[in-house]
């Protein structure tokens, strides 16, 4: 899809508004009365209902119009906002962007504005909060000083309307404020330059004049103060009850970090621009090195630097906030409060920790699983928490940080924990320890990650919607990632999850077999030692080393890669591990550890099984990066044959 | 460029090809489809893939297959000469872009092949398996072959499983 599309770019943008209305709507289920979320509700849904009719999506413009026609009295404050009002315009956002993406059934949107009307009809008759907007006139009128945005006319906002709608309030007294009209050579005609200062006398509210600054409230100066001081304090709301200018207003508000849009292949064209980069160097100061020339030398140490300094940048880019991902779970939490009739408040911490755009995406659906985990199973419903002494209302934290390179993700509740017990007892029962094994509990429980082993007792906490804990585990280490669970009973759990900041850079260490060099990731290598003459010539027959007191297979990857030099005299042996199983590789030689980005193979060879991926080394050549798990299922295989035998 | 199984003769029967050596034989490809032509670059074995791709390189930060054309047609490699060049193709596979390069003996030059002087490749007489060619070119006194690349790599990348699992 070309982003030159004007259809694509409103489908992004209108999912983004929707994003935002959806954000704002959970806000305002927790704090009913703000007016700041109720009007950027409105304006959004206001949004919506206009570019969607600018762009032909007339269904959608129909539905959102009479959503925003509804959710105008909220604003007005004819309708206080309730939690099922809320609930109902969530379940419309829902259908408008079913509507956008034009798989909306027929009959659902009439449903849904019939829901609404009832709830607008429930909430019309429900007392009013006391801090619902009462609007309350200032009897002598008003004094504003206003400027819009400089750019502001180049999308469309006209300060003539805005001036004329302000004169319908009543009556004004203009005066244009000029001063900071720039001199003539750098008078850009499209900008605005001009400010007002008017003096609105008459019984208006505050809210009617913010009304008519909406829809530019967010990018311009405006000061607003009450002509008649003390008593006419204009301000029933909680949060600015005094009669000074609105503080939102009064400060001019901070820019938004401007943001780009950039399609991710292009990032990764950059991404790969700079990996040439990177090695071109190297040649360089390759060159550099042997020569005498200092300037030479020179201009070679600062291009190093700068092409250093152009990757960590790039790798940056690919990076988002975990805000983006947990964001969502805000609305998940939310309809699950609802379906399992629990009081649930979702705390969530570190939002600002950044991570490679994939790993979100790739993350979001073993979290969906946990945190739906501990809503529907950890925690206890309102009674049983009272009984047990804790609040009625669970909580649920999701919190990140970054920890080297890694990000820890936990899910946290304040539910009923898991019983020890009972994990214990079905793993006996599934024969995966020896029954009254001494097996510590912090162990045990790690067992609920087994295949097969969740769905058979609601204790593991499994949610039952066909995904068990052992598919989240695995997408976890699928991101190389790992998981681990926590529990005291009677107090909660505590699943923790690490995941490498990024999928496209792995620690690697770097191996020589015959001429050809190869990449191990460097989390999976356990430990590296000799080969002994003894084991290298006795392994003729079988092809096993003692490694304190366990016995180890080792695979000869000279053997596994058809090498034809001769093996040098001293071989190396580098172990490795996933999960329980381990085998160790033997190897000419081991270089060293090694940064390495990640390349993909050519859909061509996917047949070569035994690697993950490919590198490009400092001199340009490409090593391949060794797939871990087919080495061990491979190295596996040979075991049980060996054990068969033995 | 879409269909590569057929040749894109332009509307005046012509066809801007680059033609290349591989093995005493000269070969022809759309010169639409050629991204670069290189010298001979380290290649890194990948043991386990299809013999015909047996090796990547690295391709200006990406690493892509380095394919020999002389597997698909049942030849032995010769070693490389002083004029070897690397050839990096841009094909549409199974509805994906992929970069690819083929090994060569020689590059020639892009020339114009008429439409007129193509046949179908005939039954008898060529070294070449017939299903692998698009078309022949009588072309001077010589005759240039049209490979069937979409062919040629949609096989292994249809039977790369199987190979693996043979080895």
């Amino acid at each position: 899809m070309s982003s030159d599309d004007p259809i694509a770019a409103f489908l992004v943008e209108a999912s983004d508004v929707l994003d935002a209305v959806e954000s704002a709507l959970l806000d305002l289920n927790e704090r009913l009365d703000d007016m700041a979320v109720i009007n950027a509700v409105f304006r959004g849904l206001h949004t919506v209902k206009g570019s969607g009719a600018m762009f032909g999506f007339d269904a959608l413009a129909n539905f959102t119009h009479h959503c925003e026609t509804a959710f105008d009295q909220v604003r007005k404050g004819q309708v206080p906002a309730t939690g099922p009002l809320v609930s109902v315009i969530l379940a419309a956002c829902d259908h408008m962007r079913r509507l956008l993406h034009g798989e909306a059934k027929d009959d659902a949107g009439a449903t849904l504005l019939a829901q609404l009307e009832t709830e607008m009809a429930k909430a019309t008759g429900a007392p009013k909060g006391e801090t619902a907007p009462v609007p309350q006139p200032a009897g002598g009128g008003w004094h504003l000083r206003f400027r819009i945005a400089p750019d502001a006319m180049a999308r469309g906002i006209n300060p003539l309307a805005l001036l004329a709608e302000l004169a319908e309030l009543g009556p004004c007294q203009v005066t244009a404020l000029l001063d900071a009209i720039p001199p003539l050579p750098d008078l850009d005609p499209a900008h605005c330059h001009i400010g007002w200062d008017i003096t609105l006398t008459g019984a208006v509210s505050r809210e009617a004049i913010e009304d008519v600054f909406l829809f530019v409230l967010d990018d311009m100066e405006l000061e607003l103060t009450a002509l008649e001081p003390a008593d006419a304090a204009p301000q029933a709301s909680a949060d600015h009850g005094e009669p000074d200018p609105d503080p939102r207003t009064e400060q001019t508000r901070t820019a938004p970090v401007e943001t780009v849009r950039v399609p991710a292949d292009r990032l990764d064209a950059v991404m790969n621009r700079v990996g040439e980069l990177v090695i071109a160097q190297s040649r360089l100061s390759q060159i550099a090195s042997s020569n005498e020339n200092i300037a030479l030398r020179s201009v070679s140490e600062e291009i190093e630097r700068l092409s250093g300094e152009l990757r960590t940048t790039m790798m940056v880019l690919r990076m988002v906030p975990v805000a983006q991902l947990f964001g969502r779970f805000r609305r998940l939490v939310h309809d699950l409060a609802g379906e399992t009739g629990k009081d649930i408040n979702l705390e969530i911490e570190g939002e600002g920790t950044e991570v490679d755009k994939t790993v979100v995406e790739r993350l979001f659906d073993p979290l969906v699983h946990l945190v739906r985990n501990s809503c529907d199973h950890g925690l206890e419903d309102a009674e049983a928490r009272r009984a047990a002494g804790k609040s009625p209302t669970g909580t649920v934290r999701l919190a990140a940080c970054q920890s080297g390179g890694q990000v820890v993700i936990t899910i946290t509740d304040d539910g009923r924990g898991i019983d020890i017990d009972r994990v214990r007892a079905r793993a006996e029962a599934n024969g995966l320890i020896e029954p009254g094994a001494p097996i510590p509990d912090h162990d045990l429980i790690q067992f609920i990650f087994h295949p097969g082993f969740s769905t058979a007792t609601k204790v593991t906490s499994l949610s039952g919607r066909g995904v068990g804990m052992d598919v989240v585990k695995r997408t976890i280490e699928a991101l190389r990632g790992t998981i681990e669970i926590a529990s005291q009973p009677g107090h909660g759990s505590t699943i923790s999850l690490r995941i490498p900041l990024t999928l496209a850079i792995i620690e690697g260490l770097l191996v020589r077999v015959g001429s050809g060099r190869y990449v191990l990731p460097l989390a999976a290598v356990e430990e590296c030692l000799e080969l002994s003459t003894a084991d290298d010539t006795r392994s003729q027959g079988r092809s096993l080393i003692t490694l304190r007191e366990r016995l180890v297979p080792f695979v000869r990857l000279r053997d596994l890669f058809a090498v034809s030099e001769p093996a040098d005299p001293f071989q190396k042996i580098v172990v490795v591990a996933s999960g329980s199983s381990r085998v160790g590789l033997v190897v000419d030689q081991i270089i060293g550890s090694h940064q390495t980005v990640i390349k993909s193979m050519s859909p061509l060879q996917k047949g070569a099984a035994a690697f993950a991926g490919a590198t490009i080394l400092g001199d340009g050549t490409v090593a391949l990066i060794l797939d871990i798990g087919h080495l061990l299922a491979a190295a596996g295989g040979r075991e049980d044959r060996l054990r068969a035998v033995g | 460029m879409a269909d590569n199984t057929t040749i894109g003769w332009a509307e005046d029967g012509t066809l801007e090809v680059l033609t290349f050596d591989v093995h005493g034989e000269t070969l022809a490809i759309e010169a639409g489809l050629v991204r670069e032509i290189l010298d001979p670059l380290p290649e890194t074995m990948v043991h386990g893939a299809h013999p015909l791709v047996a090796s990547v390189i690295n391709f200006r930060g990406a690493v892509i297959p380095l394919a020999n054309l002389h597997v698909a047609f049942g030849l032995q490699r010769d070693t490389l000469s002083a004029d070897a060049r690397v050839v990096v193709l841009e094909l549409e596979l199974g509805g994906e872009t992929l970069h690819l390069a083929i090994g060569t003996d020689r590059v020639n030059e892009v020339t114009t092949l008429r439409q007129a002087d193509a046949e179908p490749p005939p039954a008898l007489g060529v070294r070449w398996p017939r299903g692998l060619l698009r078309a022949l070119v009588r072309r001077g006194g010589d005759v240039v072959l049209i490979p069937d690349l979409v062919m040629i790599f949609d096989q292994i990348a249809g039977r790369a499983g199987e190979t693996a699992a043979a080895a």
